[in-house]
């Protein structure tokens, strides 16, 4: 490309790998996390391929449970939590208030090195016989077996920290950066969502390292904080972890809720429903996140009090989760709908996420859990939350800013292919996994009983058209990179700033201080030209 | 603009003014202030939680810890947030040698804290009265007593940590401030290692009273 | 006043405010030993968190400027307190009440269950002799039809 741009000026590897351009480490998270998401995937795989039918098949049941945990704790901590925020907030979170950069671009630079040292720790863990705890690290299991949970549970201490720098850049960015006119009700959506999400991360995050911190010094030393033989108490450690956990489901769902209201604001041609009430029900999810972890601990021996009081508390988390559902319902009602790639995400999203949403209902009601818990159900049920909300969310941001990003548009047809080989897959893999549970499969057994062969089987078969749907997705958005034909600088006709800059943008994002002349979604007065 | 020079120096492409720069890093150190606050909150709940279920051999364990050296420690700590707030209060005077002075007695304060609590380490160490399964020692009555002293090196050990990494930052300063780094209208790093350095005092001042008197 | 908007004017707090405040942290702490060799049972706690949160505040007030400073970070260091009484809160109704079982789960809720106390149990390991079982059980609870 001939104009001068972020993505080649300055050149060289070392101005990459010593950038403090937001843009620039978006894409460095760009690609660890999506090396991570890519061996979280190969691990999923795996287990499905072991799970095709009962008894051994290509694992023993030690390797099996190394598999889950690895599988679970790279998608969690290495992929899910940084994805959203990491990747495209650090992207387009300074484009849309109309900022030149993050409030501290060093400190950012220095959460992505964090990131991959801590990633790297993490997976160190495979060399030396991976942890085979689940990525929850109960204990006291999690202090007696032989296998290397210290270089996991050290991986996702670290983690934590990259975690923690990412939410305080971005509080402090929203609060300090925002251009003239950009008030905090002319905020697009996706900066509120992502403003709630920091919120937790500095909140919580804080309390997981401790806990880990803990787990790591009982199993070194022995100290008894957890150990029941020693007058310690195990089931505190589920308080610690879930103190931290519960929130951190609500830092991997809440920015994929922001994407989605832009999404929809965006390919409806209209003006998104009830901002106000959106917006508000971040914030709401956010702090009412923080008042429910117990729901977990139903049959850990919690005491029954305890066990009804954080139950009663759950129902809550529901209302300002379905606010917003009902909203963006709402706003696609009469509207324009264009079926472009990313709002068949966003449309995947909207059902994925309801039925995820439901059947936590269930779970978070006691005497159901009692029955379901550890089953395939509460599987299925955290599966559809956070792979069809979140991932959905996640692509479909993807998707909706990769011509922002490099320029250049992919191929729409074969996007459209893989959204819809990615949304059939999924609902063959976990649909079928919320029968399973219900008639009774516990998770985390690499066998099972013969009954269950024709849904295990099936399942299995969803995961590979799920694969088939992510190697097509991979291939025509990296041939775009190099390929693509150029996108202009508004190929979806939006309103929000990012999409004022050229694509690709300078390396200080707008020519000049952007003045706001609209909201984010006056799709009722203004008509933005598709360039 | 007349100052415009003399801006340029500390001012970030990114920031349009001074006072933006300032706030945000202020902001910033508030949110960091409070993850550490929540960092040391987990050990405050654990502290709670085995206090609540063993309150007997709480308080017999903690007549284990010297009163008397405790005390002086918190003097001694809340003594050095005293000169901490001087050394930045001298630097918006201008008072380049007021600061540096605070800073350097803000550092020998904290010091003598470390010397002090090294003191009462040994002794425990010496005594067997360690955490979990290093626990020898016998004269404590209660259930389980290692778990009063796992919690103590905890919690002291995690802000003895805090206290040394807050000395380097000190230090760190103490050099900048010699080279002249700082002025009237600059003195951001100051006043955020002056912010960190009182949430270290503000820990001890709740750690002093749950271990040292009433356990 | 007549510098430019963006000179920064530093607020600056009388030496006077620093020494008192200092002054009395360290009388609360000789307060605080005092009293800790009094002997109010539970109240000791109760009294020394007090005195501390008094100590905390002076320190936060004014060492740390909160009074002068932006009202966001007063919320931000409420906040942070506040989440960590949650926790704490939250946990306790847990590891203070693990021993207390309700009415309900004292008394079998079905009371027809009650007979199974009374079946001769099984040898450990071996398979329950459900044909047993089922000649002890009423007609109107095994007739259900198997």
């Amino acid at each position: 490309m001939a104009s001068i741009n972020y993505l080649n000026e300055p050149k060289g590897i070392k101005s990459w790998l010593l950038t403090l351009d937001h843009k620039r480490i978006g894409l460095l998270y760009l690609f660890g996390i999506m090396t991570a998401f890519f061996l979280g995937g190969v691990f999923a795989m795996l287990l499905r391929l072991e799970l095709l039918s009962p008894g051994k098949d290509f694992f023993d049941a030690d390797t099996y449970n190394q598999l889950f945990t690895l599988h679970g704790a790279v998608m969690i901590f290495l992929f899910i939590i940084p994805s959203i925020p990491a990747i495209l907030g650090n992207f387009v979170l300074p484009l849309m208030i109309g900022a030149k950069d993050v409030a501290f671009p060093r400190l950012n630079l220095a959460s992505w090195y964090i990131y991959v040292f801590g990633s790297l720790v993490a997976l160190y863990s495979i060399i030396t016989g991976a942890a085979d705890t689940g990525w929850t690290f109960y204990t006291p299991y999690s202090t007696q077996t032989g296998t290397s949970v210290i270089a996991m549970t050290l991986g996702a201490f670290i983690l934590g920290f990259s975690s923690i720098f990412t939410g305080l850049n971005f509080i402090v960015t929203i609060h300090k950066l925002r251009a003239p006119g950009m008030t905090w009700f002319n905020m697009p959506l996706f900066v509120w969502a992502l403003y709630a999400t920091a919120i937790i991360q500095v909140l919580a995050t804080p309390v997981l390292g401790i806990t880990l911190l803990l787990l790591i010094i009982e199993r070194v030393a022995g100290i008894g904080i957890f150990d029941p033989a020693m007058g310690g108490d195990p089931v505190l450690f589920q308080h610690f972890f879930w103190f931290y956990s519960h929130p951190a489901v609500y830092i991997m769902i809440l920015p994929g809720m922001g994407i989605i209201s832009e999404l929809i604001a965006t390919f409806a041609h209209k003006r998104i429903f009830g901002y106000k009430a959106i917006a508000f029900s971040s914030l709401g999810i956010a702090f009412a996140g923080f008042l429910v972890w117990g729901h977990h601990m139903f049959v850990s021996g919690q005491s029954e009090l305890a066990a009804m009081i954080f139950s009663f508390l759950t129902f809550f988390v529901g209302i300002p989760s379905g606010i917003k559902v009902f909203n963006w319902v709402a706003t696609l009602y009469k509207g324009s709908i264009s079926f472009e790639a990313p709002m068949l995400y966003a449309l995947s999203f909207l059902i994925l996420f309801t039925i995820g949403g439901l059947t936590g209902i269930f779970l978070g009601a006691l005497s159901v859990d009692v029955h379901l818990h550890d089953t395939y159900f509460v599987v299925a049920h955290f599966h559809y939350v956070m792979m069809g909300g979140t991932v959905m969310a996640f692509l479909g941001g993807l998707h909706y800013w990769w011509p922002k990003m490099w320029g250049r548009m992919y191929n729409r047809l074969w996007a459209r292919i893989s959204v819809a080989l990615i949304f059939v897959g999924f609902n063959m893999t976990f649909f079928t996994q919320f029968i399973l549970g219900a008639k009774g499969m516990p998770r985390r057994y690499y066998n099972y009983l013969d009954q269950y062969q024709p849904l295990h089987g099936f399942s299995s078969v969803g995961s590979w058209v799920m694969a088939v749907g992510f190697v097509i997705m991979a291939v025509y958005l990296i041939h775009a990179i190099f390929r693509g034909r150029p996108a202009g600088s508004n190929p979806w006709g939006a309103l929000t700033l990012e999409w004022t800059t050229p694509s690709p943008p300078l390396h200080e994002n707008f020519p000049q201080t952007p003045k706001l002349t609209h909201g984010p979604y006056d799709y009722d007065t203004v008509t933005a030209p598709m360039t | 603009m007349s100052h415009t020079a003399e801006h340029s120096s500390f001012l970030a492409h990114h920031f349009s003014d001074a006072e933006q720069q300032r706030e945000s890093a202020k902001l910033g150190m508030w949110i960091f202030l409070l993850t550490e606050i929540l960092l040391f909150g987990g050990l405050f709940v654990a502290y709670a939680i085995y206090r609540a279920w063993n309150p007997d051999m709480f308080h017999n364990a903690h007549y284990q810890l010297d009163l008397r050296l405790g005390t002086i420690n918190t003097i001694v700590l809340i003594t050095s947030s005293l000169t901490m707030a001087l050394a930045i209060r001298s630097m918006q005077l201008g008072n380049k040698k007021g600061t540096i002075r605070n800073l350097i007695l803000t550092l020998a304060l904290a010091s003598v804290f470390l010397i002090i609590k090294y003191f009462e380490y040994s002794h425990k160490i010496h005594l067997g009265q360690l955490p979990g399964k290093f626990y020898t020692f016998t004269g404590i009555e209660g259930n389980n007593p290692h778990v009063f002293f796992s919690v103590y090196f905890l919690m002291t050990g995690l802000h003895g940590i805090h206290v040394t990494a807050g000395m380097g930052v000190i230090g760190w300063i103490l050099y900048r401030t010699a080279r002249n780094h700082f002025s009237t209208q600059y003195y951001t790093p100051i006043e955020m290692t002056g912010l960190y350095w009182h949430l270290v005092d503000l820990i001890w001042i709740f750690l002093f009273p749950l271990f040292y008197l009433i356990g | 006043m007549s510098k430019p908007a963006s000179t920064h004017v530093p607020h600056i707090l009388p030496l006077k405010v620093y020494l008192s405040v200092a002054v009395a942290l360290l009388v609360f702490t000789v307060i605080t030993v005092y009293i800790s060799t009094l002997n109010f049972g539970p109240f000791n706690l109760v009294v020394a968190m007090i005195i501390a949160a008094i100590k905390a505040t002076l320190v936060a007030l004014f060492f740390m400027h909160l009074r002068y400073d932006s009202k966001l970070y007063m919320i931000i260091f409420v906040a942070a307190v506040m989440f960590l009484a949650v926790f704490i809160i939250l946990t306790m109704f847990d590891t203070m009440a693990r021993d207390k079982i309700y009415d309900v789960k004292a008394r079998p809720i079905n009371p027809m269950a009650g007979m199974y106390d009374s079946l001769t149990v099984s040898q450990p390991h071996s398979v329950p002799d459900t044909a047993a079982l089922h000649r002890q059980l009423p007609a109107d609870t095994s007739g259900k039809g198997h």
